[in-house]
């Protein structure tokens, strides 16, 4: 079983570190998205898995064999880069069987396996062509079948689709997915595309500056973020944060003044408070309503299916998300509300979430709305 | 770009077309003298359309100068330096830019300073060494006492043996593939060559040597033929160093003979010009050739490797 | 020095592929200047016998040379003027061309020509061309008897050769002018002509700055090439005279050491003139490249 174990691995080029000792399990089978911005180190953890970049201190482990000292080709790895980075002067069918032919397997046997692939991928027809002479989508095919005929045990992508353009990016997305089920190997996918992340992974993996913020299921990280960084890098637009000016068990008062129930507060922590909620999960009322908050309306930006009405509030930049049916005019005001359920609490100082543990767990009732 | 600039359009042709005769003139006197006999082409002024007498000149100057073996010489010469530097410049400028090891700078830096100083240059402590070109590496393990190491070890003493340049196909090659030139255009390739593509085939499970061959060198195949056509060019046109180590009529280049043609009361005879301009057109041809077919190439390489 | 992401590790390859160039360079090139330097501090006694260490006395001899320092000031004439000559008209020719109107293509191609013929070459054919009583320029005799003769004057010797180094040059520097010009982003250009320069002022406003560093890359090179040209030149033409009016530092060199047979006083000229060269191309890599930018 082909499990990717990474224990307490750093990695420092000259005096910066740019991976800080991190911990994961990958399982056999998984999809696993690495997400972070970029220079957080993804890459670099991927390339290290790879055996592209040295491991200056912990332990790689790929179905139970530590690969810190091997070569690249000794860990059963295959790889799809960002610029596809095939060779420019071989065809599409020596490109894909290049690595077949290293190992020395006879001509016969190489074509009936290249042929076999680029049927996979939809290739059959441009196995003579160079790679110049290819669109886009079809050099990521090519790219992809000369990872899949070593038939290996891990797939490593390293942000595949971003040189794509946005209606192709979803295509392929759909066909990695779809590839990732029929051959049952173990994939790991570094981005920065949040949409990417969220559609493609089991399990997410958001990284930041070096380190591991959270994992979890796309759906977990998106309603229980873990810190203030994932809370403000996954969602777009991304939630809004407010200063919480003082707190009481079960409820929080925000510097302007406004009270929020919050149930599950029981112990007030020391240290300053953040309040987050997703613009789509504010809820506008009439005015007048008791706890009703205002907002003046700056400008409206309209998405088609909805629009995000921005403001300020509590004396920052903040952002509704509305359906389409509701009108809003800039220069006009908003009457909103925040359902408790709805609220993200955080440490100012460490960033951490604080919530009641099980009771928030069941939040958002559905009411998400994907604005992306 | 729209732009009605009539009198700066025409100045711009009539400044190119003047620049056109200013260059070609020269060659183009040589030919016509080439081509007329011995009392026209010593008439004052000169005729400028070619005479009748083109063969019998070039018949003359190639039969009188033995241009046959000495081109020949020229041509070993010329082949010699080019694969020679693809080859040397090749393999050392992969050294440099795909491994990493200590001495990797210093390495770099000691073939490239040679960029600094071009032969003729250096000439007089270069020839010295043409006489026996293994004494500085003997003298260098004398020094270092490797030959006193492997004398004590094996109880044999190693004495290179005595390597003479003068009047050698080696001597007219080797001193003149002993620059960086090559080395540097090649650096500059391989650094463009996108990091992805070494990693790929890492995982594709090749090795250093059949990286080489398989992907860089196959990748290449444009820098090579501009470091062709431009060491072709400068070997061919080589004339000092020939002059110096070349004694024997055998190895004689066919730039050297230029020296042999000269006309002129020096030797006592008539200036015999039209025989002379045919040599010169001779001699000249081959690289000039080249450069008219292989361009593209040439002007490619030519600015690659200074930026 | 950019280098890559992944390298390969096997050091002992490594040497190996370097080697033979290690080996060339070594012999040809660092082992024959540090010969040059034994040399240059050392005589060889007149009856045979080891070479004598004399310190500074060869240097002192060369320096108390008159006429080593006429081969100085003929070198550095030879030099300036034939660069400034060769880069005017090729900058010249280059700004023309890129104007790119009709032919402009066929001017390129031919231009270079002239490059790729061998420095003897162009000596035997100006000295065709330009000898006092056959060839093209004897005419002016005709008319003006006995202005003309470069075997007798040395400033027209200096002429002679001036224009043949300048002529085989020309090629050279055209290229570097155009490819320098042709890098300018199209869009810059347009963006002066919607300002509202015509063609003239957007080449002295615009273009002329942008190519500042081909301009100092060119002269350096120039200069160094007028002496390694010099020699197949001057040899062909003129022998170094009339008078020494054309006894170039490279020939003198020659014929002190190779003719005279006196090493010890080439090779503290040769040291010299490898000095200037170093010179020239250490301004060039400090002052230049820092200054100008490349984009």
């Amino acid at each position: 079983m082909a499990d990717i174990l990474i224990r307490s691995v750093v990695k420092s080029y000259g005096r910066t570190k740019v991976v800080h000792g991190i911990d994961l399990d990958i399982l056999h089978g998984d999809f696993v998205v690495i997400l972070g911005p970029s220079g957080c180190g993804k890459s670099t953890l991927l390339r290290m898995i790879a055996g592209l970049e040295e491991i200056d201190a912990g332990e790689i482990a790929i179905a139970g064999r530590v690969v810190n000292e091997l070569e690249p080709r000794e860990r059963g790895c295959a790889m799809v880069f960002q610029n596809y980075a095939l060779y420019p002067h071989m065809s599409v069918a020596e490109n894909i069987g290049y690595s077949l032919k290293i190992m020395g397997i006879r001509k016969v046997e190489r074509l009936e396996r290249v042929t076999a692939v680029a049927r996979i991928v939809g290739l059959e027809e441009f196995l003579d062509r160079r790679p110049a002479q290819l669109s886009g989508g079809q050099r990521q095919r090519v790219a992809m079948a000369r990872a899949m005929i070593k038939e290996p045990q891990v797939f490593l992508f390293d942000e595949p689709l971003s040189n794509l353009d946005a209606k192709l990016r979803v295509q392929m997305r759909i066909e990695i997915r779809r590839l990732h089920r029929r051959l049952g190997g173990t994939s790991v996918f570094v981005t920065h595309d949040q949409v990417e992340a969220m559609t493609l992974a089991d399990k997410l993996v958001v990284m930041n500056a070096g380190r591991i913020e959270q994992v979890g299921t796309p759906k977990e990280v998106y309603h229980r973020p873990a810190s203030l960084f994932v809370a403000g890098f996954i969602g777009s637009p991304p939630m809004n944060i407010m200063k919480v000016g003082s707190a009481t068990p079960g409820l929080a008062r925000l510097a302007s003044g406004a009270t929020l129930q919050m149930p599950w507060l029981d112990t007030v922590p020391e240290s300053s408070l953040r309040l987050g909620i997703r613009p789509e999960d504010i809820e506008l009322v009439a005015p007048g309503t008791p706890g009703a908050m205002e907002m003046p309306v700056e400008f409206v930006e309209e998405l088609g299916a909805g629009h995000l009405v921005h403001g300020e509030f509590e004396g920052a930049e903040f952002v509704v998300a509305l359906p389409g049916a509701i009108e809003v005019v800039a220069g006009g005001r908003l009457h909103m509300c925040f359902p408790t359920e709805a609220l993200h609490m955080f440490d100012a100082v460490s960033g951490l979430r604080l919530d009641g543990g099980e009771k928030a767990s069941g939040l958002s009732s559905g009411a998400v709305r994907e604005f992306a | 770009m729209i732009e009605r600039t009539p009198l700066l359009n025409f100045t711009t042709h009539a400044i190119l077309i003047v620049g056109l005769v200013m260059l070609l003139l020269p060659l183009w006197i040589v030919f016509v003298a080439s081509t007329h006999d011995f009392r026209t082409v010593n008439t004052v002024p000169m005729p400028l359309w070619p005479g009748s007498h083109m063969v019998e000149n070039y018949v003359a100057a190639w039969t009188q100068s033995g241009f046959g073996p000495k081109m020949l010489n020229s041509l070993v010469m010329a082949i010699g330096v080019t694969t020679g530097k693809i080859a040397i410049a090749a393999l050392s400028a992969y050294s440099i830019v795909y491994f990493r090891y200590r001495l990797r700078m210093v390495f770099f830096w000691l073939v490239f300073i040679t960029l600094m100083l071009p032969l003729e240059v250096r000439i007089v402590p270069t020839y010295a060494v043409a006489a026996n070109a293994f004494r500085p590496l003997q003298v260098l393990l004398d020094v270092f006492g490797m030959s006193w190491l492997l004398e004590s070890v094996t109880g044999f003493r190693l004495v290179l043996p005595e390597w003479s340049l003068l009047n050698s196909y080696s001597g007219l090659i080797l001193p003149l593939i002993a620059t960086a030139t090559g080395t540097f255009l090649y650096r500059q390739f391989f650094l463009t060559v996108p990091d992805e593509l070494l990693e790929a085939a890492k995982m594709d499970g090749t090795g250093p040597l059949r990286f080489l061959f398989d992907i860089l060198l196959p990748l290449s195949k444009t820098n090579m033929a501009a470091l062709a056509t431009i060491m072709f060019v400068y070997s061919w046109n080589q004339y000092l160093w020939p002059l110096l180590i070349v004694t024997d009529p055998a190895y004689g280049t066919a730039v050297m003979q230029l020296q042999r043609i000269v006309p002129g009361p020096l030797f006592g005879e008539p200036p015999r010009w039209h025989i002379a301009m045919a040599g010169t057109l001779i001699v000249m041809l081959p690289p000039l050739l080249v450069v008219v077919f292989m361009q593209r190439w040439f002007v490619r390489g030519l600015i690659n490797q200074d930026k | 020095m950019s280098g890559k992401r992944v390298t390969f590790k096997n050091l002992w390859l490594a040497i190996l592929l370097i080697l033979p160039q290690l080996f060339l360079v070594f012999t040809f090139f660092y082992w024959p200047a540090g010969e040059a330097l034994y040399w240059a501090f050392t005589l060889e006694p007149p009856f045979g016998g080891e070479q004598q260490w004399v310190g500074w006395q060869n240097f002192e001899t060369v320096f108390a040379d008159p006429l080593y320092w006429n081969s100085v000031k003929r070198s550095l004439l030879f030099a300036f003027s034939s660069t400034a000559l060769a880069m005017g008209i090729g900058l010249l020719l280059a700004s023309f061309v890129d104007r790119q109107l009709a032919g402009y293509k066929v001017y390129r191609f031919i231009y270079f020509w002239p490059y790729a013929v061998a420095a003897p070459a162009v000596g035997l054919a100006f000295r065709f061309i330009f000898a006092p009583d056959a060839g093209f320029v004897s005419a002016i005799n005709v008319w003006f008897p006995g202005l003309w003769n470069p075997a007798l004057d040395g400033f027209d010797a200096m002429v002679l050769i001036v224009l043949a180094n300048a002529w085989s040059m020309v090629a050279y520097n055209f290229i570097f002018f155009l490819a320098g010009l042709q890098s300018i982003p199209r869009s810059l250009v347009e963006a002066g002509a919607m300002d509202g320069a015509g063609a003239v002022r957007r080449m002295r406003d615009l273009q002329l700055p942008l190519i500042a560093p081909t301009f100092f890359f060119l002269i350096v090179i120039n200069i160094t090439d007028s002496f390694v040209n010099s020699f197949g030149i001057v040899d062909i033409t003129t022998g170094g005279g009339p008078a020494r009016a054309t006894d170039l530092m490279v020939f003198k060199i020659y014929s002190d050491g190779f003719k005279g047979k006196d090493y010890s006083l080439a090779a503290a000229q040769s040291l010299v003139l490898m000095l200037m060269v170093c010179a020239l191309t250490f301004i060039q890599f400090r002052f230049v490249e820092r200054r100008v930018h490349y984009s």
